[in-house]
């Protein structure tokens, strides 16, 4: 039975890994994250929860007591933002190519300089070859949701790769929303047990964890990872069909919004989708045909399916909320370019950077981005690919 | 029980042979003899930070470990340690698994005085149930004799080479074994080889059975790095000793205890003069680095007597 409550996006999160029990929790604060180890830390103490939970002295510990942990047998999580989750950057390697399956919030917020603790996606996206899923959420209780599905996917024996599950930072991580909560006995049935083939505390065998891997051998390791990452594809999709039977609320790679006829979309990641939601409506209310695809899964990148929903489109706007730095747009806009360089007939394709640091996204910046791609309909220029929408001057 | 040098050896090692550490190497001393002090009903997981050490006893697929065992990084051992040690916790709560295990991490000396001591530190602030071995060779030996803060002064390394204007590193040593005291934990102890390796075996034994957090620093010389004959490797640490550079003792419970006093304090010196990268000390003009080199030694030696009484 489902229970409806009123939660921070936080929160959510922070109820899910209670209603979970893990083994081990690596703890450190860090805006906008800092409430899920804080709700948590309450947990232990009212003893609901029998985790060990480690009040480590950064993030970088917080990751390497995961990799520690999960690799002695036990289920390990942690939560971080921006600066804390580049602070682990090294080890998120090492946790992903060691196979396991640690399971991390991050609350995205942008990287430092200048300083700022507001939402961008810069600190995952930084992270976006490291070998992790990467799950984002729009609203809370897709949060939520998708924390839910985390370790199913990635536990799986065919996948045992770390997930990333990603909410927006203060728009989702702080702003408290209307949420439909699963029973603790649903949740741990649905999530089932941590069920390694070896780990270091094995009763049976030693376990040898993180050789050196000589040249004859580390690209092996490499590609059973991206194996991995391929087989994780129908994991997320049968993890996502089994959610749905039990809540009602099915998930795929990505959602589509009024796709289907559209002749120009916006695709984006994250809780902007509300706001081209509302834009799309309005829009649609004009009678033009617009639409809109969410991203929800990232890594693995679901390229034919992502270019199958957007090949029928005239003109596309891919919306970054992260730069690269490459003078050519975001990590998004690559991505989303290159698969649909797949399709026989392509849409026009354009890349805005948007958002950054905490930058207001508005309907009226989506509307004057469905205004550029009707501009390219009519003329079929491109015209500058790369764009930067919503600064001053 | 006394302490039976032919006993201990009689069990069977938890380090095997086969490893491609260099002859006269103090690291594969140094674990071989910690490792003894295991009783043999204990399992163990070990940690070890990247560095000599790890590329040279675990090359996939073959490894030199016989307990359960895994590296991470290069500055994270100690807080890798504590993850296992703490899914230990919440799988024996869990009733997931009943055996008693035992936590010993390993790592270089630039793995724990240097880039792996936030790590260490929070490892041990926390009191996670396992014991930090430094197998101190002072200077980042695996990437070719870097100095580290456990290089000494006046010792000739890659990154502080003797020049026209230079003689060597500059600063002195860290001292880490103090630093980890002041941390509070349990145990701490400094110790190296001597012939009847009983010094090390005990103070490993009451690290590995002390509950809570504890520290051992062991000199491991370097042949490469210290250029010395690898033959010459057991002198080498007994004159660490007998000089008071590498003065043996533990600190139980915040209590000095010394567990050797050499009968006559050898000159510093008699230390550096088999060694290579002292050379430059010994050539004419270099008399006022042996003196300060012998001013360092006797002060931190009178401070540690001091302690102990």
């Amino acid at each position: 039975m489902a229970k409806r409550d009123r939660l921070s996006g936080n929160e959510a999160v922070a109820y899910a890994m209670r209603q979970i029990d893990p083994d081990v929790m690596g703890a450190f604060p860090i805006t906008p994250s800092t409430e899920i180890p804080q709700y948590f830390a309450q947990y232990v103490a009212d003893g609901l929860v029998h985790t060990e939970y480690v009040t480590v002295e950064s993030e970088h510990s917080s990751m390497s007591t995961c990799i520690g942990a999960a690799a002695a047998g036990a289920r390990a999580v942690t939560a971080t933002s921006s600066c804390g989750l580049a602070l682990m950057w090294e080890l998120l390697y090492v946790a992903a190519s060691y196979r396991l399956p640690v399971t991390l919030a991050c609350v995205n917020r942008a990287l430092t300089g200048p300083i700022n603790i507001n939402n961008d996606h810069s600190d995952s996206m930084g992270a976006r070859d490291t070998g992790w899923i990467q799950i984002y959420a729009e609203n809370n209780q897709e949060a939520y949701d998708n924390y839910l599905q985390a370790m199913p996917i990635g536990e799986n024996p065919a996948v045992r790769l770390p997930v990333m599950v990603c909410q927006d930072g203060f728009i989702t991580s702080h702003a408290v929303e209307n949420i439909e909560l699963c029973e603790d006995d649903e949740v741990k049935a649905f999530v089932g047990e941590y069920q390694p083939e070896q780990y270091l505390l094995k009763h049976e065998n030693p376990l040898a964890v993180g050789p050196y891997g000589v040249s004859p051998y580390y690209m092996e390791a490499k590609v059973g990872q991206a194996e991995a990452m391929k087989t994780a594809k129908a994991v997320i999709l049968e993890i996502g069909r089994r959610f749905g039977e039990m809540t009602g609320r099915f998930y795929g790679f990505f959602e589509s919004y009024r796709l289907e006829d559209a002749e120009a979309a916006v695709v984006l990641i994250g809780s902007s989708a509300g706001t081209a939601r509302a834009c799309v409506d309005e829009l649609r209310a004009q009678g033009k045909r617009v639409g809109m695809l969410k991203l929800r899964v990232f890594r693995p990148f679901p390229f034919e399916e992502l270019a199958a929903a957007l090949s029928h489109c005239r003109a596309v706007a891919i919306l970054d909320k992260c730069e690269s730095f490459s003078a050519a747009g975001g990590p998004l806009g690559a991505e989303v370019r290159a698969a649909l360089y797949g399709c026989r007939e392509r849409p026009l394709a354009v890349n805005y950077v948007y958002g950054l640091g905490g930058r207001d996204f508005r309907v009226e910046d989506c509307t004057q981005i469905f205004r550029a791609l009707e501009e390219c309909i009519r003329t079929g220029e491109t015209g500058a690919p790369y764009r930067h929408i919503g600064q001053r001057g | 029980m006394a302490y039976n040098l032919k006993k201990e050896m009689s069990k069977p090692e938890r380090f095997v042979g086969g490893h491609r550490l260099c002859a006269g190497c103090g690291a594969g001393v140094a674990v071989r003899a910690v490792l003894r002090a295991l009783e043999p009903e204990d399992k163990a997981v070990i940690t070890n930070a990247t560095g000599c050490l790890e590329v040279s006893s675990f090359l996939y697929p073959y490894t030199a470990w016989t307990d359960s065992y895994i590296h991470n990084a290069f500055e994270n051992a100690a807080a890798t340690c504590g993850g296992v040690e703490a899914a230990y916790n919440a799988l024996r709560r869990r009733g997931k698994v009943q055996d008693q295990f035992k936590f010993i991490t390993f790592g270089g000396d630039g793995g724990t005085y240097d880039i792996g001591f936030q790590s260490l530190s929070g490892a041990m602030e926390r009191g996670h149930d396992m014991v930090y071995v430094c197998y101190d060779n002072e200077a980042y030996m695996n990437t070719g004799i870097q100095r580290s803060g456990a290089t000494p002064r006046f010792a000739d390394a890659t990154t502080t080479p003797v020049g026209r204007v230079s003689n060597g590193k500059r600063q002195n040593k860290k001292d880490l074994t103090e630093i980890m005291v002041a941390h509070g934990i349990p145990y701490v102890a400094q110790s190296t080889f001597l012939t009847s390796m009983k010094d090390l075996h005990e103070k490993a034994h009451r690290a590995i059975y002390t509950e809570g957090p504890a520290f051992l620093n062991v000199l491991s010389p370097c042949p490469r790095g210290w250029r010395y004959a690898a033959e010459d490797l057991a002198e080498i640490t007994r004159l660490a000793v007998e000089t008071c550079v590498w003065p043996l003792f533990e600190v139980i419970e915040g209590e000095y205890r010394l567990t050797y006093e050499p009968r006559k304090k050898l000159p510093v010196e008699e230390f550096m003069r088999p060694q290579g990268r002292f050379r430059h000390c010994f050539a004419p003009g270099g008399e006022w680095m042996i003196e300060e080199a012998q001013a360092w030694v006797d002060q931190k030696w009178e401070k540690l007597l001091a302690r102990c009484r």
